[in-house]
């Protein structure tokens, strides 16, 4: 199963290090990891998107990252209600005759194109996970040429449907 | 008139001198270490600072010295080693102390900042190396930040789950000049371990003994850790539980009481891997459900409630399914769980059972009139040192009769690699632990295959004057891998006897230390009541019978209750 776990670390040397280090360690299975500062300055967020194999993986997932020393918050956000997430560039061969045919495809995707040149473009879609995927499919048969991804960042949401949303995993 | 600006009295020093000022302050009694050119600086102020410093013959060496020195005193141990090889010598070290949990705080040189990636002379990455097997680790690069980083060091690894700091020094550190400035409080808002239980948890398992028929309390090394023997035998008799150890938690439980069973695991008793098997509650405090305790985990304690009491909570679930989790210190939680008010349930039955299988299994060997047994010899060092000794061992076989046969009654006094199997750990680690506690008799029970790949330190035990016995039961073979090589592939034993042995007596003589050889019960007697009888450290080369296995057993994918060799 596909668990979504932001947490919030000391920007401290060697951090991003030190957590893809425990991944490998723990042998967990690892989808995509994002990093970027936060509001506040020495302290930036990382989300995960990783695949376990039930809920006591995903418990040893969040509980080892939170034993390290420069990881101060850990949250599983996968049953919460949270926004999440990615940005895609999407080098699509493109003659000019299907350019028009492009643009109608990509427009309920809200997707933009940002770069054109003689026979590509370069299109920027921003969704979740699965919008990325399936706006990639739909772009596969005029050739796609090169794609990269920044994988999954999240927040929870204001809002929360219930207090007891989150899955308990502390026990302090 | 204005007042005059305060006269500063901060000090200008050296990065060297602000660590050795550190070091002072964490009140450090020795230091193990090894020189070298990226730590030529430091031991520049070393040389003078007044600071006691080992000098081992090999940097892993001083590291399994420092592990010794941790075990007993509970202090952590001080390791210096420079960059690169004396760096990456140390890496079964730093292993070693991670997984059995043990504070250490390691410093090692690493090449000026200003040529780090550059693959200088004696550059190895240390911090990359080391991050898996490290509880955290630090790389200097500003020398003011020495005093803050030594303190967190300190801290870190001697708080929570115990553990190894490693703190990466480049050269230029060293010699950069700092002001020295005022201490501030620690600063580590993602590190704050949890000692105090939580009560409602606590008053569960109290509810859970009330309720039992059958419990039986796991105690692990986290007891040592937390001082907390006192608690745990105060404990066990107030609700008469019985206590099984964990093999690095032996000496946490007097094991002549009544309330007793021994030690559970692939070769510990038997009674004590049924009582777990068949136990419908499980008090588990400081131990982490290793696989050599567990065994097959499908036929892990299948009817039993588990209480995993903790202070690491990642260990809480990690291996046991857990019903009632408890995260804190092993001495904090006692000391609720006695605070509280509860009911012992009636274990009458329990008892009767229990004692009946350990009246009819108790450990056993074969004595012999032509062989020499090695658990015959442990038990006449047993009676020699009146179970007094603190006992160093390897890994193997001889690992296994020591905890057999050299039965505890204090704890801290058994110091082994548990975690990590290190062979050549026993003989370094005797030194640390004679360092720790000069007035107690040490005894480095080693096989010939693991003293040979740390003999070179008999040169520190010599120097230094420490009256460590060394005492190696001598199959000619790697024990245990004859062992398993005869039960599971056959008696093919492929690269495991070892025939050309040295003079292992000339050896000892070659450093100055006495020797001694026994091959017969008599000899053995003989040699041992000499080598106690002096305060020189000695080394006995004991010929034991060759084909010796450890018994009972418990083969690896089986459960507690398919021990094989439980009778003679």
């Amino acid at each position: 199963m596909k668990r979504i776990i932001t947490t919030t670390v000391l920007n401290r040397a060697g951090v991003l290090n030190r957590i893809t280090g425990l991944f490998t360690k723990r042998n967990f299975n690892i989808e995509s990891i994002s990093v970027g500062h936060t509001e506040t300055s020495d302290i930036s967020r990382m989300t995960f998107v990783v695949h376990v194999e039930d809920d006591k993986a995903a418990e040893q997932v969040t509980k080892q990252l939170h034993k390290q020393i420069d990881v101060l918050k850990v949250h599983d956000i996968t049953n919460q209600a949270a926004v999440a997430r990615e940005l895609a560039l999407i080098k699509v061969t493109s003659p000019v005759a299907m350019r028009n045919e492009m643009y109608a495809l990509i427009e309920p995707f809200r997707a933009t194109i940002i770069d054109v040149s003689r026979d590509s473009v370069i299109i920027q879609a921003t969704g979740t996970s699965e919008k990325i995927e399936a706006i990639i499919d739909l772009l596969k048969p005029y050739g796609v040429k090169e794609v990269t991804r920044t994988g999954t960042i999240a927040l929870k949401r204001g809002t929360q449907k219930t207090s007891s949303s989150e899955k308990v995993t502390s026990i302090l | 008139m204005r007042m005059q600006e305060p006269v500063s009295l901060k000090a200008e020093m050296t990065g060297a001198e602000l660590l050795i000022e550190a070091l002072k302050k964490e009140n450090v009694e020795v230091l193990f270490g090894y020189p070298g050119g990226a730590v030529l600086p430091l031991y520049d102020k070393l040389y003078d600072s007044g600071l006691f410093h080992v000098l081992a013959k090999h940097e892993q060496g001083g590291i399994h010295a420092a592990e010794g020195y941790a075990r007993v005193s509970g202090k952590p141990g001080v390791v210096i080693a420079t960059s690169g090889p004396g760096a990456t010598n140390i890496v079964t070290g730093l292993a070693d102390a991670m997984i059995d949990s043990l504070p250490l705080v390691v410093f090692t040189g690493q090449v000026a900042s200003t040529v780090i990636g550059s693959d200088a002379f004696q550059e190895a990455d240390v911090l990359g190396i080391t991050m898996p097997i490290t509880k955290y680790s630090y790389q200097v690069r500003d020398p003011k930040d020495f005093p803050r980083i030594v303190k967190e060091a300190f801290h870190i690894a001697t708080t929570g789950r115990p553990g190894p700091v490693l703190i990466d020094i480049p050269k230029d550190m060293n010699t950069a000049i700092a002001q020295m400035e005022e201490d501030e409080p620690l600063n580590l808002p993602g590190y704050q371990p949890t000692y105090e239980p939580n009560a409602f948890q606590v008053r569960k398992l109290l509810d859970a003994i009330e309720s039992a028929k059958k419990p039986v309390i796991l105690a692990g090394a986290g007891v040592l850790h937390a001082r907390a023997s006192q608690e745990l035998l105060e404990f066990a008799e107030k609700y008469e539980l019985p206590v099984i150890h964990t093999l690095l938690g032996l000496g946490g439980f007097p094991f002549d009481h009544k309330l007793s069973l021994g030690w559970a695991g692939m070769h510990g008793n038997y009674t004590a891997n049924m009582a777990i098997y068949e136990s419908d509650l499980l008090i588990s405090i400081g131990a982490r459900f290793d696989d050599r305790v567990t065994g097959n985990l499908n036929h892990f304690a299948p009817n039993a409630t588990v209480a995993h009491i903790d202070i690491d909570p990642a260990e809480i679930g990690k291996n046991v399914p857990t019903k009632i989790p408890i995260v804190g210190d092993a001495k904090a939680v006692l000391q609720e769980l006695l605070a509280q008010q509860g009911k012992k349930g009636d274990y009458t039955e329990w008892f009767a059972c229990l004692r009946e299988r350990q009246i009819e299994n108790p450990l056993w060997y074969e004595e012999s009139k032509d062989d020499l047994k090695p658990q015959k010899v442990i038990e006449m060092v047993h009676e020699i040192t009146n179970g007094d000794a603190i006992v160093t061992t390897d890994v193997g076989q001889h690992q296994m009769w020591a905890a057999q046969f050299y039965p505890f009654k204090k704890p801290n006094r058994l110091v082994t690699s548990g975690g990590l199997g290190t062979m050549g750990f026993g003989l370094p680690a005797a030194i640390g632990a004679q360092l720790a506690e000069k007035d107690t008799t040490v005894v480095a029970f080693l096989g010939d295959g693991g003293f040979q790949m740390t003999l070179q330190e008999l040169g520190v035990i010599r120097e230094l004057n420490l009256p460590v016995k060394v005492i190696i039961l001598n199959n000619k073979s790697l024990g245990m891998v004859r062992q398993w090589q005869e039960i599971f592939y056959e008696e093919r034993y492929s690269h495991s006897l070892i025939p050309n042995q040295p003079n292992i007596v000339k050896l000892a003589e070659a450093y100055d230390i006495k020797g001694y050889e026994a091959s017969t019960e008599e000899e053995a007697a003989k040699v041992l009541q000499e080598a106690f009888s002096h305060d020189e450290p000695a080394v006995l080369n004991i010929h034991i019978a060759p084909g010796e296995n450890v018994y009972p057993m418990v083969a690896p994918g089986k459960g507690l209750h398919e021990m094989v060799g439980v009778k003679p």
